[in-house]
């Protein structure tokens, strides 16, 4: 069993190592171009949100678009992160590299914890399993000392990279955001292409069969538990720094709930949907702030008439119009 | 007095009371979970928002029509499974043959909805709803007050809990429900009508969601968000003690507020996270759940 674990049949990952498509290509330098002058255009700190969402959707995507689970509380690994972030920027006077590697760190480590547990069931018992360590999450963040409670962790110093580039300035910390949020959906998109993300994608299609073929199902559940419990944690350290904050908005339910709803929008298990689906709802929340709770009744409409009529997202029936995977 | 653990009796009595209230909530809501998930096989996610509106559905019958309590614990119910019924019939029904997630989801942006409208009308604050005369006051029971009201929640919670085992488990229509869960198809071949006993199955369970809110009105401030922090833990809930059986989500559901209120007593910082804790435990034990079939 451990020798096809280790060496999965070639033809089956092949399609995968022939390189990124032109067409993939493509967009993403465009997408490099329009993010490279995007300052000019629009308020630094709005675009900054908006890529930090995108690698928080996209990362999400990647346990429920190719591993096939959906969690329902991801919010924890994206607020935890924030919150060890700030802790280290503000209290430890970390410079911001450090601050965002040890919130992606601390993230990945409570993904590893719940993971293990939360692969023990499946389907919609793990949607609720997940969601329910979430809110034991949420209520360590109410509660415990460093996190500041209702508070939150204000005020965050942005320090200088590496102790040598001051990042306070906007327009300086937007390329920095930008490194590391485009380095990270590229990083996802190679973990998707790449024979890891063949067998993951055969275990969402057919679990048994992978079974059969003796592929250790649940270890490759796990690792893409903790990959996407990661790069979330990524996505929300380096949003403690933008905003300067940690706070429970970014723990509670309403988030988790949030990032599947950019997920749907843009479309579940396509490269391109959780970017987009992420400016959607980013744009969507900035422009319809002022209008209070009915966010919230447009966020559900949107969930409700995605889930009847639009399962597939933007991305999704666009791909199938061009006929192309997108 | 004696002392128990170096915790006077008082105390103890008084979180176990509290406890047992929250364990009927858990009982209630956890049993319409169950009884939903057993023929339509979702996660009914909206059922907090649906607790929370029968508890606004009975604010509103005392303050725009001022029908009284009682009359709002038979209405109120029937009400909001009504509104069951409606999203059953034109949302619902429309996803059994998709993946069950898609049922989650979908219900979970209909309590978006419900909250949201509830909060852009009513507010976060919280309305007043006054405990009805027969039920107010209280008993001295020698070792502790019992306010008649919470006594009442917890008979009121007992009794529905066990009704609905009885209907399920012991008489004709239960077998049917029982029948048509292991196999629909066969069930319809019988001639019954499978498809509006999986709708009544949904607006019952919904129901039930109400039934408890009309009882958590007079205890909680009648509001928007209290149904959606509460129905985390009694996912949890279910969790622990599996949907198969519906005598387990009952036994499950007072068995977890007792505890919850026992940490209360004895390590206060850890009774909000006590539920999760015993999940997590069981989940390494028995991961298919206490009472729980299949995993």
């Amino acid at each position: 069993m451990s020798a096809t674990d280790t060496q999965p049949a070639p033809e089956l990952h092949r399609p995968a190592t022939q390189g990124m498509p032109m067409l993939h290509k493509a967009i993403f330098a465009a997408l490099l171009v329009v993010l490279a002058v995007l300052p000019i255009l629009v308020y630094p700190v709005f675009a900054m949100k908006v890529m930090c969402f995108a690698l928080f959707a996209a990362a999400f995507n990647l346990l429920l678009g190719f591993g096939g689970l959906l969690s329902f509380g991801h919010a924890a690994y994206f607020g935890g992160a924030s919150y060890v972030a700030a802790h280290a920027s503000k209290v430890w006077g970390w410079s911001p590299e450090l601050s965002i590697l040890v919130g992606t760190l601390a993230a990945g480590i409570l993904g590893l914890a719940i993971g293990a547990l939360a692969i023990r069931r499946q389907g919609i018992y793990f949607a609720m399993v997940t969601l329910a360590f979430a809110q034991m999450v949420y209520f360590f963040a109410l509660q415990a000392e460093f996190t500041g409670g209702e508070d939150g962790i204000q005020s965050v110093p942005r320090g200088s990279l590496f102790g040598l580039f001051p990042v306070d300035e906007n327009e300086a910390l937007y390329y920095l955001v930008l490194a590391i949020t485009f380095g990270g959906i590229l990083l996802l998109y190679r973990i998707v292409h790449s024979p890891f993300g063949q067998v993951l994608k055969a275990i969402r299609e057919n679990e048994p069969r992978a079974v059969s073929l003796g592929y250790r199902v649940n270890r490759y559940k796990l690792t893409v538990f903790v990959l996407s419990a990661t790069l979330a944690g990524l996505a929300g350290a380096t949003k403690s720094q933008v905003f300067q904050l940690a706070s429970l908005t970014d723990v509670h339910w309403s988030m988790s709930g949030e990032v599947v709803l950019m997920t749907l929008l843009g479309g579940v298990g396509t490269v391109f949907g959780p970017l987009l689906g992420a400016t959607i709802v980013v744009t969507m929340q900035n422009y319809l702030a002022s209008m209070g709770a009915w966010v919230t009744v447009i966020q559900g409409v949107i969930f409700v008439l995605g889930v009847l009529l639009f399962r597939e997202g933007i991305i999704g029936v666009l791909s199938k119009w061009l006929k192309r995977p997108l | 007095m004696f002392e128990l653990l170096g915790v006077p009796p008082q105390v103890l009595m008084g979180q176990l009371l509290l406890g047992l209230i929250n364990g009927s909530f858990y009982a209630v809501l956890s049993l319409g979970l169950a009884v939903i998930f057993g023929l339509l096989n979702i996660i009914n996610f909206s059922h907090g928002a649906q607790y929370m509106l029968g508890a606004f559905v009975a604010w509103m019958l005392l303050e725009y029509l001022g029908i009284s309590y009682w009359w709002a614990l038979l209405l109120a119910p029937v009400i909001v499974g009504a509104t069951g019924l409606v999203l059953e019939k034109l949302a619902l029904r429309r996803l059994y043959h998709l993946d069950h997630l898609y049922g989650l989801l979908l219900t979970f942006g209909v309590a978006l909805i419900i909250q949201g409208l509830f909060r852009n009308y009513y507010g976060i604050s919280g309305l007043p709803y006054q405990i009805p005369d027969q039920l107010s006051g209280g008993q001295n029971l020698g070792f502790m007050f019992l306010p008649n009201y919470r006594g009442w929640v917890v008979v009121a919670s007992v009794v529905v809990c066990f009704g609905t085992w009885f209907v399920i488990e012991k008489t004709k229509l239960g077998a049917y429900l029982r029948a048509a869960t292991e196999n629909p198809t066969l069930v319809g071949a019988f001639g019954i009508n499978v498809p509006l006993m999986i709708m009544l199955t949904y607006g019952f369970g919904v129901a039930l969601a109400g039934f408890a809110g009309v009882l958590a009105a007079p205890i909680y401030s009648v509001n928007p968000n209290m149904g959606a922090d509460l129905i985390i833990v009694v996912f949890a809930v279910v969790v622990i003690g599996g949907m198969g059986s519906i005598m387990g989500a009952i036994v499950t559901g007072f068995g977890l507020g007792i505890i919850e209120g026992l940490t209360k007593v004895f390590y206060p910082a850890g009774s909000a996270v006590v539920i999760f804790v015993i999940m997590a435990i069981v989940l390494m034990i028995k991961p298919e759940g206490l009472f729980g079939r299949n995993a």
